[in-house]
């Protein structure tokens, strides 16, 4: 028989420490959807999608029950629009995510993500039209999650579309004032976006992936937390091979989930992420794992290296708990989804200069970061520029989802609620960055692009 | 199939009778058992065969979850997978 202790501990796990599976998320091909006529397309990519994950909640809540592990997130990711749409001669791109969230809300998921352009190196015309009708797409939708890559350490950085992408999320902002600006939420500008990323807003099926898969995101921060408070004042290397342990734990229940969902939707096991997820609740924070490690508060000195050195070890204890890891794989650090960070932003311990630093040794980005709502979009653009260059030069993902929510400024609170969370307004430099983001055209790619 | 259930709250007569009576109706066979005393707590696992139960999963799971609310219990039944997942590699 298995030990009592590890079952008491898995059970603690799962009751007190917020244990989870944040998302089941089951990606979709729609290359096999085009068409010439908007409303064929249309039709096509509804019952692919329908067809395809119609089985996925209640599987996926099955698996919840057997195993006594909750699935937080039911979501679906597909190719990104822009290519489905190219063949279509009609210029009315938000029928597509009309399209997408009717069939998410068929279903029965939490999100649907790929209402994206890949763009790195240039937009083509389908492109173009696609991030136009991003505002429209997520003020008109409820479920769409948008993204666009901007840049990679293959092609550079697209300047334009950087520039492009400032005023896109202002406009979409404008275009969900009336609901604190949530549409800003759904939209992610990426550098080195990846194919199979389970998470959103930035999920997206690659060109590069199978006709379907199954990938999964795992979470963890507070059963992290909880094993480090037994640690106090033990030396880093104690506090690493920790951080291992329970990340392999955590990633090994991502593991027989995958083979599970895979098995019974008869859908290939795509990867497994690696990731440390935080949400609003009291004892699931990143930041407060941080704060744990000896920081006063999360954002002074020493909180680069604290989430450099946990952000190592939840790979390297999960790496070995999976047979395939991919997505994003690290700790993630939205401030308005992790109560320690909310707590050490509204105290202006944490600004996003220092968040800016922290993105440089973890998963993503800048990301659920609340700006004053008359934050220029040239502004907006320079912050993604800053966010692609850490992205492409380190040869990592990054990623800018920020809130510029009209009429809002520093000192007030966005409240968008559920795991999406409420973010302090944090203030940006005053100075312009208009000249700058103004030039366009394209960084070029980094000498240790070249690798060939 | 195996399933692990774990039984805590506050220790009174009756507990195992009240969970093996209701395990006998659905034909599930207990493997091993073992009880503490944690923290104050009862808290017992059970590791049962359901390979010849006469109900899904999920009912024998809901039961037993009622069960326990009405003896002031936290019961819990899942799959023996997710413990040797975590646990052994």
């Amino acid at each position: 028989m298995l030990n009592q202790k590890d079952i008491l501990s898995t059970i603690e796990m799962i009751e007190q420490q917020h244990l989870d599976i944040r998302t089941v998320t089951m990606g979709i091909s729609l290359l096999s959807c085009c068409d010439a006529d908007i409303d064929k397309a249309c039709g096509n990519v509804y019952d692919k999608i329908c067809r395809y994950a119609e089985r996925l909640v209640p599987v996926s809540e099955e698996i919840e029950m057997e195993f006594g592990i909750p699935i937080v997130n039911k979501r679906i990711s597909v190719t990104p629009i822009a290519l489905v749409a190219a063949a279509c001669r009609s210029d009315e791109y938000a029928l597509f995510a009309h399209t997408l969230d009717k069939a998410a809300k068929t279903c029965g998921v939490n999100f649907i993500g790929g209402y994206s352009a890949l763009v790195q190196k240039g937009m083509t015309d389908a492109d173009q039209k696609l991030i136009a009708s991003i505002p429209q797409a997520l003020s008109e939708t409820d479920l769409v999650c948008s993204s666009v890559n901007v840049g990679s350490t293959k092609a550079g950085i697209n300047m334009d579309a950087v520039a492009l992408m400032g005023k896109i999320i202002k406009e979409t902002a404008a275009k969900t004032s009336d609901r604190e600006g949530i549409g800003c939420a759904k939209l992610v500008v990426f550098c080195n976006a990846v194919e199979d990323n389970p998470f959103m807003a930035g999920a997206f099926h690659g060109v590069g992936e199978p006709e379907k898969a199954i990938n999964i995101g795992v979470s963890g921060p507070g059963v992290v937390y909880s094993v480090l408070k037994d640690l106090d004042g033990e030396p880093f290397d104690v506090v690493a091979e920790t951080i291992k342990r329970t990340a392999f734990r955590v990633t090994r229940v991502g593991q027989l989930v995958a083979q599970e969902a895979s098995r019974r939707l008869d859908t290939p096991f795509g990867i497994v992420d690696l990731s440390l997820a935080p949400t609003p609740a009291q004892g699931d924070s990143v930041a407060r794992i941080l704060e744990e490690m000896g920081l006063e508060v999360c954002g002074t000195h020493g909180t680069t290296a604290a989430l450099a050195m946990l952000n190592d070890a939840v790979k390297k204890g999960g790496i070995m708990a999976s047979s395939s890891v991919g997505g994003l794989s690290g700790a993630f650090i939205p401030v308005s989804e992790d109560e320690g960070m909310i707590a050490a932003a509204s105290g202006g311990t944490l600004t996003i200069d220092k968040l800016e630093a922290m993105t440089c040794v973890c998963s993503v980005g800048l990301d659920m970061i609340a700006v004053p709502g008359d934050t220029s979009a040239e502004t907006i653009s320079a912050i993604i520029a800053d966010e692609a260059a850490i992205g492409m030069i380190n040869n990592k993902t990054t990623a800018v989802r920020v809130l510029p929510t009209p009429g809002k400024k520093v000192g007030d609170t966005i409240e968008m609620g559920g795991l999406l969370g409420s973010a302090p307004v944090m203030p940006v430099h005053p100075e312009s960055s208009a000249a700058f983001i103004n030039r366009g055209g394209r960084i070029p790619a980094p000498v240790h692009s070249l690798r060939n | 199939m195996n399933a692990i259930i774990t039984v805590v709250g506050n220790d009174r007569v009756g507990i195992i009778a009240a969970i093996c009576v209701k395990l006998a109706e659905y034909n599930a066979n207990v493997l091993d058992l073992s009880q503490t005393i944690l923290h104050n707590n009862f808290t017992m696992i059970m590791a049962v065969d359901l390979s010849k139960a006469n109900a899904p999963f999920a009912e024998i799971a809901e039961a037993l979850r009622v069960l326990g609310e009405g003896m002031e219990l936290s019961i819990h039944m899942q799959r023996e997978e997710i413990f040797d997942a975590m646990h052994t590699i």
